[in-house]
């Protein structure tokens, strides 16, 4: 097969990996300030050190799944890949990289929340995508009978054009001027953009999944389409879950409590397949990538219970606004989205060149302290918010700065937890890492996975 | 049945839905002359300009170091003050900040009608058996 293709899956892996480096980097110096307030204060401070760590793991996981497509793609259209579009689509990334961290050391904002950096850094990054999905409907249309992996990233890659164009709507004065209508439209842009991502990474698990088990049954069967429209109809409707409180349209608040509770359904099936994958774990329990879509089910698990009670607009009075919410949002990126993407890393790196994979004690341990590091990382932070909403919702609210004194503890286990599962991770990107370069020196030993029938 | 007709339908609906909610204005919202609404269109950049997004919240939304800033400027809190003097001088996690006076003019008018758009605090929601909630009238 031809090697230079396998490289963009690579290729972006890999720089989505040097983007997770810096971000958890960033995440602890960012995280230093609720331990030691004012924490770089007068130079990067948190002003500065938490918009530079959002963006960098938003692009680890960008980036991330570009690199899972191509690693689809490839396995399942071999040598088609258009070199010169793919190519551009990197540059692309790495101008908006490069342009939107300088900007940040300066002091320079201007955007949103999640999107900082000055606008004008967006469009690098929007074109990347589009170029993306033109390189994507190309390789796509050659296929037949699309599994429901394809529909995902197609969606995926699609609603991101859309949710992202969205998301800067604010540029226009017009929507600036309605204060309420701005906030809806940046809460409604958001969400469905975690939910295109989304798309892309779950899909990502399902061919994995073929790929190990050796046959397409799940992603052919009736019950993986029927979960697809059930999460595309969710990503459409169900994103006023953010914005109960916010006075706006009346009929959002019902149609996303309704849309958000058919999640339901998505419980009911991971307790339903619960004991089949006992099973199917016992057999590929050694082999890395499928311990991390294991890994990916239990936080699924986790995040899904914690989510469908934030969604009840009751509780939500309390979840908002607190470190719940940042729990929910770490624990999904980090439990959901980086698990996935380091199950394609690993499998992408899995070769007879660099076989360090099975039985390897020292990744065992790294696995291991991710999730260990990621559960005290999400309890401290659930428990923080827990007593900030009890105090939000307190007849008689004392002090915010008090209260925030009050939760210190948590934010130490929070600080304990981040520099647990940054080791971990500093680990295992090394790793893969490593494993790339030694491959590179001995080539010739290098095999590629087989694709698809 | 092909995939198709079911992700077709989907999107025409969410492109029906998405199209009501940027061209009908909000219910119970007050209004502003013109001279306002450009100094909300321009307030608001100036709170993105500096970042105050980082750390505070308009509505529980944004950073989580600071209190939400919905309501800062309620009758009698003197917000005006407070964000002048918070801004100039900053505080043991705040930074200070070199904000001109024509910013702070739009800023602090972009805060006066955030505050009349509605009530950020949680507590004047009522709550109904289904998990619903109302705002209290
Ligand atoms: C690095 C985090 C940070 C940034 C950035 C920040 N603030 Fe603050 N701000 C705080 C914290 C924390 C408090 C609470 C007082 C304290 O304990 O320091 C606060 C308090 C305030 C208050 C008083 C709120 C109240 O109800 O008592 C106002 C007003 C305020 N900030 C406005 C701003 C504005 C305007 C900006 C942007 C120009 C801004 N802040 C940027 C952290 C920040
Ligand atoms: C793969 C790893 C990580 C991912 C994907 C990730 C993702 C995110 C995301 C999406 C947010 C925005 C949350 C929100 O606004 O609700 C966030 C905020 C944050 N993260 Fe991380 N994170 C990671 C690792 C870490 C680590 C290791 C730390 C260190 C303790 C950390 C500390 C923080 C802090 C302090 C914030 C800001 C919270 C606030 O506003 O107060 N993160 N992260």
């Amino acid at each position: 097969m031809n090697k230079w293709e396998t490289n963009f899956a690579k290729l972006f892996i890999n720089t989505a990996l040097l983007m997770l480096l810096a971000g958890i980097l960033l995440g602890c110096l960012a995280a230093a300030s609720y331990i030691w307030p004012g924490f770089l204060k007068q130079d990067l401070g948190f002003i500065s050190l938490r918009p530079m760590h959002v963006s960098a793991v938003l692009f680890w996981i960008l980036l991330g799944a570009s690199g899972c497509v191509y690693f689809g793609l490839n396995q399942n259209l071999p040598n088609s890949i258009n070199k010169h579009l793919a190519l551009t689509q990197w540059a692309l990334w790495i101008i908006a990289i490069m342009g939107i961290f300088f900007s940040y050391f300066q002091g320079k904002f201007g955007g949103r929340e999640y999107w900082e950096f000055e606008p004008i850094w967006a469009l690098p990054i929007l074109a990347a995508w589009i170029l993306f999905l033109i390189q994507f409907l190309v390789q796509a249309r050659k296929m037949k009978n699309w599994p429901v992996y394809v529909w995902m990233w197609m969606t995926g890659i699609l609603f991101f054009v859309f949710t992202f164009t969205e998301n800067y709507l604010w540029l226009i004065p017009g929507f600036r001027k309605e204060i309420i209508g701005d906030l809806t439209i940046q809460w409604k842009a958001n969400g469905s953009m975690v939910g295109s991502w989304n798309q892309i990474l779950y899909g990502t698990s399902i061919f994995l999944m073929d790929k190990i088990s050796g046959n397409n049954k799940t992603s052919t069967s009736k019950v993986a389409f029927f979960l697809y429209f059930l999460g595309f109809f969710n990503l459409l409707f169900n994103w006023g879950h953010h914005i109960y409180t916010l006075p706006t349209q009346p009929y959002i608040r019902p149609i996303s409590y309704a849309v958000s509770m058919t999640e339901w359904v998505f419980f009911a099936k991971t307790i339903y397949t619960w004991k089949n994958q006992l099973s199917e774990a016992k057999k590929h329990f050694s082999f890395f990538p499928y311990r991390f879509l294991l890994a990916t089910n239990f936080w699924v698990f986790l995040n899904l219970i914690q989510a469908l009670f934030m969604s009840i607009p009751a509780l939500n009075l309390y979840t908002h606004g607190t470190h719940i919410t940042v729990a929910h949002a770490m624990g999904t990126t980090i439990g959901i989205n980086t698990m996935i993407i380091f199950a394609t890393a690993f499998m992408l790196y899995t070769n007879p060149c660099y076989n360090f994979l099975q039985g390897n004690k020292q990744l065992n341990r790294l696995f291991w302290l991710l999730q260990l590091g990621l559960l005290v990382f999400w309890v401290s932070l659930l428990g923080a918010g827990v007593e900030k909403g009890l105090w939000q919702m307190a007849e008689s609210r004392g002090n915010f700065g008090d209260m925030m004194n009050h939760l210190r503890p948590w934010f130490i286990g929070f600080f304990i937890g981040g520099i647990l599962l940054s080791i971990a991770i500093i680990g295992l990107a090394l790793n893969l890492i490593w494993a790339y370069i030694f491959c590179r020196k001995y080539p010739e030993k290098e095999q590629e996975l087989k694709p698809i029938e | 049945m092909k995939p198709i007709y079911f992700f077709l339908p989907l999107v025409c609906a969410f492109a029906i839905f998405s199209f009501r909610i940027y061209s009908t204005p909000i219910p119970n919202q007050p209004q502003f002359d013109e001279n306002t609404l450009g100094q909300i269109a321009k307030g608001k950049l100036v709170y993105q300009k500096y970042n105050c997004q980082s750390c505070h919240q308009i509505y529980g939304l944004g950073g989580y170091l600071g209190p939400d800033l919905t309501n800062c400027m309620k009758e009698g809190r003197n917000g005006e003050l407070l964000i002048k003097t918070l801004t100039q001088v900053g505080t043991t996690q705040m930074p200070s900040f070199p904000i001109s006076e024509s910013e702070m003019e739009n800023l602090i008018a972009f805060f006066k009608a955030l505050d009349q758009t509605g009530n950020s605090d949680p507590r004047h929601f009522i709550v109904s058996s289904n998990g619903m909630i109302a705002e209290h009238e």
